[in-house]
């Protein structure tokens, strides 16, 4: 942009660029990286006339730490505690792929009891990610409350999964060929309580924000996106569920035990951000069933296959892909190996870049408040996106 | 909806707010979920699983010597290069034993030269690099390192996390009662 | 002369006092309002500084006033620095007229509630002065829906209060309070039910609180019309709102909820005790409630509030005419 008074050009590249379609009487603004909301380092400039967002455009890359190129000169089993970091909100998903794709690719077999602990500290690790939207979508809307009785929640979710893996945020407990740690007597009896407790409090929720007038009203009817929509992105996840779309990778891509187990996948019809709301919560009520019978029907045994590749452990020539179901969508990581001590190449795929590109089409004519409910109601984590 | 209907709707959903202030009210009135550090701290109960940076195993002869053997193998392991360690020199000898040495050299028998000690001069580690992985304890060929539980550690500086495993292990040896034999050679920084 | 000269001491000291009043409200507020946030997310709330945290506000007192003062880049220095003080002086005035006791008020207006509405355009000024000056696409934003928010919700107020007026035959404020009798159901809530809700909602609207307060929007534009403003000009619009509060709640217990009087000994005492359960009412609904999106506001308030209180104050001049 030009300044004419002070006879200099102002906003970088992003900002020109987006400058030039600008039309008449209209206002571009940063809703810039440094944001107020929780969502991560994640600008989008706005071209707006009053309060109605004509054009939207995300613009990543703020929070880029070059995971997949760290691949490239780390061997396989080191390169493990960077899946912890890759998404702090589904941690254990990223681990899971990862740790699945590398044994896909050397033909290892993990014992049965690792397979139920890795499902059993995944789905609590999705109960997590779920609360952490929860509070901070309801604190973008505005209402400083509900963050606190989330993270009340969720700090006795951490310390069941600090027990089982001694972190509480980014884990690194999966290992190709198992796990790292086994399930003591205090875990089960923290968990065994830790569930009926959560259902007490799920129609609290229920009462003091999803029945909320202001709320619904700020809610429903916004950012309703229809099939095609979703399926011309890539979308996956709650986003695809709450238009319609039954796509869950652990039904559609079967992995692990989930098909031992008696649960459902909610999807909604309606699309709009209330949807993919609903969505949400009924998952995290899917997910405990998921542990209650998990920890039902746990069986003895091994937590690690016996010979459990070394960190010199080089993987045999070939790729592999493993896709596993996030918080957020379809996560997938292609190992693709050489033979060599590192491997050729890992790409990541990450479900919130799919559901980010949806943004810039979905608040066209929006006012800016929806825009940012519709940004919430994505469950974005912007460092899976920039990777 | 006819718009009388619409009108009822309108006024029957403003219930719900009443029904958010009875439960913020009612939270007002309970107890807090804060522990109020430092007056009161958290159950040790649940820290005893918690991933503290890394520290040295005591060798079960001597609890202020590591089990390490100095093979290096944590070292290449760890992805962050956090891991220093030096492996000790063999001990010095005094010229006369050098002199006899070299005497039986020359007379074509095989003579043995004091080899270094499996144990390791100095163990290093730079906890702002650590990222907590476990591969290096996975990689350790005798058990020597495991996680520490320590919770509260606070610093001022980066210097503040770069710890010296030996010096910790041998402090932890003196808390417990059993203080190390000799003095070492190169007193460095404490953990 | 001396007349002249009395009522002139008087005024001087009751702004000293209304000042002072203000100050230390200022503190208390900022203090109650952390504190009932803490508790209501069972928490704590300000401990360290001082036995519970009580020191706390003073201590952010002396934060903001000891920072620079930074005028931005390009922004107009006079409006900038007008704003602060346009928001918060006013304020002080609107104080004059509010019956704290039987005589403890500073001065007694025939055309008290006209002088506080009136002195409440004032703020509508300052936040776009705010916005305007700041040379800030945010403050734009943020100064463009408090004006049309401010504005808006002036017209429920107005007619919500008239309807007491129309009632009691007044203006004056402690006109009001004597008609009202001591015990609850003698004050003026029970005949004005409506336009004491009228009168509450347009309140929370007019001084910007939750869940009304899209202009300080922070998850959506930083802060709004004071993003630019940091140590004593947010003090400044700060210790505004909080007067502002004071002065909404005054007027409300003033008018509705039997001002000085209670049951047992009426006096002071009663005043500062509704005050401040009205106050402890909006601090419970900001931790309450999420932010109503901005057409929504104005929807409230032009299609629901400005009809219903104009059907209530036909009503009341119809009953009164009937009766």
């Amino acid at each position: 942009m030009r300044n004419e008074k002070l006879d200099l050009v102002t906003g970088d590249f992003y900002t020109q660029n987006f400058q030039k379609g600008a039309r008449e009487n209209t206002l571009i603004l940063n809703l810039g990286p440094q944001h107020p909301s929780t969502h991560g380092v994640l600008r989008v400039l706005l071209e707006l006339d009053g309060e109605y967002v004509l054009r939207a455009e995300p613009v990543l890359g703020y929070l880029h730490r070059m995971h997949e190129k760290m691949a490239e000169v780390k061997t396989l089993v080191q390169y493990m505690p960077n899946m912890g970091r890759v998404d702090y909100g589904h941690p254990l998903a990223w681990n899971w792929a990862f740790a699945g794709a590398a044994e896909r690719l050397g033909g290892i077999e993990v014992p049965e009891r690792a397979e139920f602990i890795r499902v059993i500290s995944t789905e609590l690790n999705r109960i997590t990610s779920h609360l952490l939207w929860w509070g901070a979508y309801i604190l973008d809307l505005g209402a400083f409350t509900p963050i606190m009785y989330a993270f009340d929640d969720r700090e006795r979710l951490l310390d069941m999964l600090q027990i089982l893996t001694g972190s509480r945020l980014t884990y690194s407990s999966f290992r190709i060929g198992g796990v790292c740690a086994d399930i003591n007597d205090k875990f089960i009896e923290l968990c065994k309580d830790f569930i009926p407790y959560m259902r007490s409090r799920l129609p609290m929720y229920k009462a003091l924000v999803t029945d909320n007038i202001i709320l619904r009203k700020r809610v429903e009817e916004i950012g309703v996106f229809d099939q095609d929509m979703i399926r011309r992105y890539g979308a996956t996840g709650p986003v695809a569920r709450g238009s319609g779309i039954d796509y869950d990778v652990r039904r559609a891509e079967p992995y692990s035990v989930y098909d031992r187990f008696d649960w459902q996948v909610p999807v909604y019809q309606k699309g709009d951000a209330m949807a993919r709301y609903l969505v949400r919560l009924d998952e995290i009520e899917q997910s405990m069933r998921i542990v209650e019978q998990a920890l039902a029907q746990l069986p003895e045994g091994k937590i690690i296959v016996d010979k459990a590749p070394k960190y010199t452990w080089k993987a045999p020539k070939g790729e592999a892909c493993f896709p596993v179901e996030g918080g957020r969508g379809l996560i997938a990581v292609h190992v693709i190996s050489d033979g060599g001590k590192t491997p050729y190449k890992i790409k990541l795929r990450a479900p919130g870049f799919s559901n980010l590109s949806l943004f810039a089409e979905a608040s066209r004519g929006t006012l800016l408040a929806d825009s940012v409910a519709i940004l919430g109601s994505l469950d974005l984590i912007i460092p899976e996106i920039d990777r | 909806m006819n718009p009388i209907k619409k009108f009822f709707r309108s006024i029957a959903d403003l219930w719900s707010l009443i029904v958010g202030l009875q439960i913020t009210g009612k939270y007002f009135c309970q107890k807090h979920v804060t522990v109020h550090y430092p007056r009161k701290e958290i159950d040790p109960e649940i820290n005893k699983t918690y991933r503290g940076h890394i520290e040295l195993v005591a060798s079960p002869k001597d609890p202020a010597k590591p089990k390490c053997i100095s093979c290096l193998m944590c070292v290449s392991a760890c992805p962050s290069g956090c891991i220093t360690v030096v492996k000790s020199k063999p001990p010095k000898l005094s010229p006369e034993e050098e002199q006899a040495i070299k005497d039986a050299e020359a007379r074509g028998e095989k003579v043995k030269k004091p080899s270094a000690p499996k144990e390791p001069s100095q163990w290093k580690y730079d906890f702002s690099l650590c990222s907590l992985c476990g591969t290096c304890i996975e990689a350790c060929a005798v058990d020597s390192i495991r996680f520490s539980h320590e919770l509260y550690v606070v610093g001022t500086s980066r210097n503040d996390f770069k710890y010296d495993l030996l010096a910790r292990l041998r402090s932890q040896a003196e808390k417990s009662g059993h203080p190390a034999e000799s003095k070492p050679e190169a007193e460095t920084k404490e953990a | 002369m001396n007349g002249i000269a009395t009522e002139l001491i008087r005024i001087v000291v009751g702004l000293v006092a209304v000042a002072a009043f203000v100050g230390l409200n200022g503190l208390v507020l900022v203090y109650a309002e952390r504190k009932g946030a803490g508790h209501f997310q069972r928490r704590p709330g300000p401990f360290e500084v001082g036995p519970h945290g009580v020191i706390q506000p003073i201590a952010d007192a002396l934060k903001l006033i000891g920072k620079q003062l930074f005028t931005p880049d390009n922004a107009d220095p006079y409006l900038f620095w007008l704003a602060p003080l346009l928001s918060f002086f006013p304020v002080l005035l609107m104080f004059v007229p509010l019956p704290f006791g039987p005589v403890l008020t500073v001065w007694e207006v025939d055309l008290g509630l006209l002088l506080i509405l009136a002195f409440a355009g004032f703020n509508v000024l300052a936040l776009l002065l705010a916005g305007w000056a700041s040379n800030n696409k945010y403050g734009l934003l943020g100064a463009g829906r408090a004006v049309a928010q401010s504005v808006a919700y002036e017209i429920p107020l107005l007619l919500a209060v008239l309807a007491i007026a129309f009632q009691t035959g007044s203006l004056n404020l402690s006109t009001i309070v004597t008609q009202q009798g001591s015990w609850p159901w003698q004050w003026n809530i029970v005949t004005q039910p409506l336009a004491f809700i009228i009168y509450l909602v347009s309140a929370l609207g007019e001084t910007n609180r939750a869940p009304f307060d899209l202009p300080e929007a922070e998850s959506e534009l930083t802060a709004g019309f004071h993003t630019e403003y940091s140590g004593m000009g947010f003090g400044m619009f700060f210790l505004a709102e909080y007067a502002n509060m004071i002065v909404v709640c005054g007027v409300c217990t003033a008018l509705f909820l039997g001002g000085w009087k209670g049951p047992g000994v009426d006096g002071f005492w009663w005043y500062l005790v509704k005050v401040y359960a009205l106050l402890g009412a909006m601090i419970w609904f900001r931790w309450t409630y999420p932010r109503i999106r901005f057409d929504q506001l104005l929807n409230i308030n032009w299609k629901w509030l400005l009809p219903l209180a104009t059907l209530n104050l036909l009503g009341t001049a119809f009953l009164m005419k009937v009766f």
